[in-house]
């Protein structure tokens, strides 16, 4: 890469200002503000504040409920993310076998993308609705009363479905347009060698995906840890009682209804470090993602 | 043995494009048949049909005695070679040789051998370990033909195998392919739009043009009697003249100048000579003026005009070069005739 010239040496950073101020004010002074609170014991009326050091931790670490939220994001994640990826592929590869109309399915699979976020988590949140919900219906048929918001399993399997759902179309286009960067030549000398479909997605298909697929689950990682907050928010209602949480709900729980803001801060730095440790592996992954020609 | 035979078979893409318009070709036991002719003549069509990468709109393809239409390509016993040589980038050379073998549930020991067999006849042994990506094109278009070895087929279809390669491993890949072909004596089908390829490589060329036969036959028979002027055109480097005349008793009126040609043939017609069948002779029967000459090397080209046509001759580089004006004879043994309206050979 060519490096630019400019006349002065502070041009660069003051045309680099905006981005930064932006940065300051909308992450790293909160960033620093949560920090710095979750050394304290803070008073959330009129603000007296104790020093605890590394209590807010220690406590949050050692609570039960944040152990029990804590293994829900583990498994909640871990479903979401490989379910979206798993159902993204599986919509990619058959929408790229298909003969006739490719370009029609190919579009209507990526039209649930543009769709906003939040409505379409309305709208997942409505299949679940007690009152109006098809898929209450349905489950009804198998003579299960489903009760979302108040029964724990349901809640957290409509959770599950409507935050995998979400993310469908978004891994759907990154597997489809991996699907097309692998030659066609090379699927042809797979037909040739291998007379089993199924096996030669296995073995050729799928191995040339892999960098794509690491990526996804990177992105769906992230995602169901933190972009599944107003999904759950719109599922629990505001009113979490005996519900399940992840720990980002749990974060705001904790902080803005529980008025505990050292704890709470305490939580979101260690969301932080995890985040970081994510960042960094998608960096590794991303200068490391091989390029096959 | 006919270890393959085409018969009458049309391709017609969904979109009504007819890329195949009923060809019959045959090819014979342990034979090098190469498909040659310009992009979009059907010759890669007619290739992937025999493959099964597309299907065959009409007609009939047997191979090894049974009809294959729709058999699937991984059971036709045909190996491929592509033009990008489309290995599996994924998978080490070894792999690559192995992954056919091992998806027809061959044992262990059995595919051990036939890889080490191929990687020794194709001298890739070393790199046996390695991924695609770490090898040069010319090797990438060894295991690329190693992998169609392996499997032992009953024919090889070439995809224009070479057209990646630089020049000068060009030349020698295609005499190691022609070699190997021998070999093996297993059949082949090479398709290229090179002309020489053609010619160095086929025991019988077919000349297809826009998704017809124009002409089958020995590259010799190719060369000396094209059937057509498309053929006459599209073999030979420089082409053969071919020129307006008309023709009289045994003479074809050029512009003002008069060839005598060995045919009874009477009324206009086109008339075709190599350019190095032409002689500079200052004895010659046709004077014409010198308008450009290209040293080639070995040879010469002077291009000048009989009859106010555009006319080459070749020469042999070492001759001296002719003056602004020369004199040529045109041997009558040497001149074809061809059909002013269709284009095919009288």
């Amino acid at each position: 890469m060519q490096s630019s010239r400019f006349d002065s040496p502070l041009t660069p950073y003051f045309l680099l200002l905006p981005q930064m101020a932006i940065i300051a004010v909308f992450f790293l002074w909160p960033a620093a503000e949560a920090i710095w609170s979750s050394f304290f014991l803070e008073d959330p009326f009129f603000g007296t504040r104790t020093f605890v050091g590394f209590e807010n931790y220690v406590e949050a670490l050692s609570s039960a409920d944040y152990r029990r939220a804590a293994w829900f994001t583990a498994i909640f994640t871990l479903i979401v993310a490989l379910g979206s990826l798993a159902l993204g592929m599986w919509l990619a590869v058959a929408a790229d076998n298909v003969l006739r109309g490719r370009s029609a399915y190919k579009t209507i699979l990526m039209w649930v993308y543009a769709i906003a976020p939040p409505v379409a988590g309305l709208i997942g949140v409505m299949l679940f609705d007690q009152h109006i919900g098809p898929l209450v219906d349905f489950v009804g048929l198998f003579g299960h009363e489903m009760k979302v918001g108040v029964n724990w399993w349901d809640t957290a399997i409509a959770m599950m479905i409507v935050a995998t759902w979400k993310q469908i179309p978004y891994n759907f286009i990154f597997v489809l347009s991996g699907l097309q960067s692998i030659p066609n030549s090379v699927r042809e000398a797979a037909a040739i060698d291998c007379r089993s479909s199924v096996r030669r997605f296995w073995t050729v298909i799928f191995p040339l995906l892999a960098p794509t697929t690491f990526f996804l689950l990177v992105i769906n990682i992230t995602y169901a840890l933190f972009e599944t907050f107003g999904i759950i928010d719109l599922m629990v209602k505001g009113e979490p009682g005996n519900n399940p949480k992840t720990l980002v709900y749990k974060v705001f729980l904790d902080g803005f209804r529980g008025n505990d803001l050292g704890g709470s801060s305490a939580q979101s730095v260690i969301l932080m470090i995890l985040v970081l440790v994510l960042t960094i592996a998608q960096f590794r992954l991303l200068e490391r993602r091989i390029h096959y020609k | 043995m006919k270890t393959l035979d085409i018969r009458n078979v049309v391709k017609r893409y969904p979109n009504g494009t007819l890329a195949v318009k009923g060809v019959n070709v045959a090819v014979e036991e342990g034979e090098l048949v190469v498909f040659v002719g310009p992009s979009g003549c059907g010759k890669s069509t007619l290739l992937r049909m025999i493959a099964g990468l597309e299907d065959v709109t009409e007609g009939e393809i047997e191979l090894a005695g049974r009809v294959v239409n729709d058999i699937e390509p991984a059971e036709r016993n045909i190996a491929m070679v592509f033009q990008n040589y489309a290995l599996y980038p994924h998978m080490t050379v070894r792999g690559n040789l192995s992954y056919g073998l091992r998806n027809r549930g061959l044992p262990k020991d059995e595919i051990a051998r036939k890889v080490a067999e191929a990687a020794r006849i194709l001298q890739i042994e070393e790199y046996l370990d390695r991924k695609p990506r770490q090898l040069s094109g010319g090797q990438r278009q060894r295991v690329a033909m190693g992998r169609a070895i392996v499997r032992d087929p009953a024919i090889f279809l070439f995809d224009e195998p070479l057209s990646n390669l630089d020049a000068k491993l060009r030349n020698q890949m295609r005499l190691e392919l022609k070699q190997l072909q021998r070999r093996l004596r297993t059949a082949a089908i090479y398709v290229t739009h090179d002309q020489v390829e053609a010619m160095t490589l086929a025991d019988r060329i077919v000349v297809l043009n826009a998704g017809e036969v124009e002409q089958i036959g020995t590259p010799e028979e190719v060369y000396e009697s094209p059937a057509s002027t498309f053929v006459a055109g599209f073999i030979g480097a420089p082409p053969m003249n071919l020129l307006e005349v008309v023709v009289e008793g045994g003479v074809a009126l050029v512009g003002g100048e008069r060839v005598a040609v060995a045919s009874r043939h009477a009324g206009p017609a086109i008339l075709g000579i190599r350019p190095e069948r032409v002689q500079i002779d200052p004895e010659g029967a046709h004077e014409m003026e010198v308008e450009a000459v290209e040293e080639l090397g070995a040879t010469r080209l002077v291009h000048a005009r009989l009859g106010n046509q555009p006319f080459t001759i070749t020469q042999d580089a070492r001759e001296a070069r002719p003056g602004d004006r020369f004199r040529v004879t045109i041997p009558p043994g040497e001149v074809s005739l061809f059909d002013r309206g269709t284009g095919r050979r009288i």
